[in-house]
């Protein structure tokens, strides 16, 4: 009796490795060209009605960044802002205060330092350079401690950083008060910086006389922050 | 003669449990990075990063340090090679019935086992990108959470079909725990297989 002929598997064509080569090589060209890929995909699908879109990572969309457990909403009643530390007119602002002041658009794409972003998002709110105006830094105070009444999260930004046109304490997105999850009611926006320099469910602004690096900053991530560095 | 055929060595077993607790780790903390209702509810943020971030870059260690035994290479081998018998059987309408004999694996293990392979590097290399955020331009970075979202999502599809084979299957699942099977589910399932660890007498 004689087997049918029958080749060892051990003696196969090496299949699973060019698999393998051959996702590493569609890999790369993923790399390189992603941003490009992903700009087209957002806007095909851009005014998707099923909504169905947002399930999978088609194109440009926000992720919600909280590093602590959940955070308490606040609203017009139990919302405040203190501004602090180095000034000669230390301030107190509720949601009315602020949203009586005088109030400045910009519209930017919004970066994540991990290579997340999304394209021409609307932001309105109070320039930070005029609530520091009203507040008249001392001739000591270089640099700006953010807080977040999530109780942990802290930023750091240089005076002359924060004095920036387009550094805003942001009370709409996209037209709308700012929703919780994106960390309104008041949140910062600072468009030269990615993602992490713009402090969510603000609660503080404190004028300091060095730059103390904030939460990421501590973690290793660069104390300037700025777009494309 | 016994009924029972060894089917994998404790070394491959260990492989595949640690591999299996690191890849699970990883999926879910990747479903809190990634799913806002989630992220919001969860929160930590570091520490949800901290274990996806240092759960990925392990993954690949008891792939590697399973080469130290003669039993994983040789499964790694029979895994890389296609028979033609591998090719009829992906082709095949009654690819279950067992009138295609296939080897120790069949195609469909081959392919996830080649596909898992090529994703948990490229997640490696991209996921390295994006946590060394001084290592290329920001456009690449862009890049290559365009890739890690994708392949994350594709993988995380192929681990649940994974799963849902092996569930289908107690005697598969009972060769991967204790590392032994019947000669009769070899015999149907893997029938090359077993004509090779235990050669039918010669007539």
């Amino acid at each position: 009796m004689s087997e049918p002929q029958e080749r060892s598997e051990l003696d196969g064509t090496p299949v699973g490795r060019r698999v393998v080569l051959g996702l590493l090589g569609l890999g790369v060209v993923g790399v390189v060209t992603g941003s490009a890929v992903q700009d087209a995909l957002s806007r095909l699908v851009a005014h998707d009605p099923t909504g169905l879109s947002q399930l999978v990572p088609l194109g440009s969309a926000f992720r919600y960044y909280s590093v602590t457990g959940s955070v308490e909403s606040r609203d017009a009643s139990s919302y405040s802002l203190s501004v602090s530390g180095l000034v000669a007119r230390p301030a107190t602002y509720t949601l009315a205060d602020l949203q009586q002041l005088p109030q400045v658009s910009i519209t930017r794409d919004f970066h994540c330092v991990t290579g997340w972003y999304v394209d021409d998002v609307p932001w309105t709110g109070v320039r930070l350079s005029h609530l520091l105006d009203l507040a008249a830094p001392t001739s000591d105070a270089v640099a700006i401690r953010f807080r977040s009444f999530d109780g942990v999260y802290t930023e750091n930004m240089t005076l002359e950083q924060a004095r920036a046109d387009d550094v805003l304490v942001a009370l709409t997105m996209y037209g709308e008060p700012v929703t919780h999850q994106h960390g309104g009611p008041v949140r910062i926006y600072a468009a030269p910086m990615y993602g992490y320099k713009s402090t969510k469910w603000l609660s503080g602004i404190e004028l300091t006389d060095r730059d103390i690096p904030g939460y990421w900053e501590d973690r290793g991530y660069p104390l300037d922050g700025i777009i494309g560095e | 003669m016994s009924d029972q055929l060894p089917r994998f060595a404790a070394v491959e077993r260990v492989v595949h449990g640690t591999l299996g607790v690191l890849m699970i780790a990883c999926l879910l903390t990747a479903a809190v990075l990634y799913n806002g209702s989630l992220a919001l509810a969860v929160g930590h943020r570091h520490a949800v990063e901290l274990v996806h971030v240092w759960s990925g870059f392990a993954l690949p260690v008891p792939l590697l340090l399973g080469a130290a035994s003669s039993a994983y290479r040789t499964d790694v081998r029979r895994l890389n090679r296609f028979t033609p018998a591998d090719w009829q059987w992906l082709r095949s309408k009654d690819r279950r019935s067992g009138r295609i004999r296939v080897g120790k694996f069949n195609a469909g293990q081959k392919l996830n086992a080649a596909l898992s392979a090529g994703a948990i590097l490229l997640l490696l290399g991209t996921g390295t990108l994006m946590f060394f955020t001084g290592l290329v331009r920001l456009a690449w970075r862009s890049g290559a959470t365009f890739v890690h979202d994708w392949v994350a999502l594709a993988l995380g599809l192929l681990v649940i079909g994974h799963l849902v084979f092996a569930l289908r299957d107690g005697e598969a699942l009972r060769g991967m725990w204790s590392g032994r099977v019947s000669a009769r589910w070899a015999r149907r399932e893997h029938a090359a297989w077993v004509d090779e660890v235990r050669p039918p007498p010669a007539g």
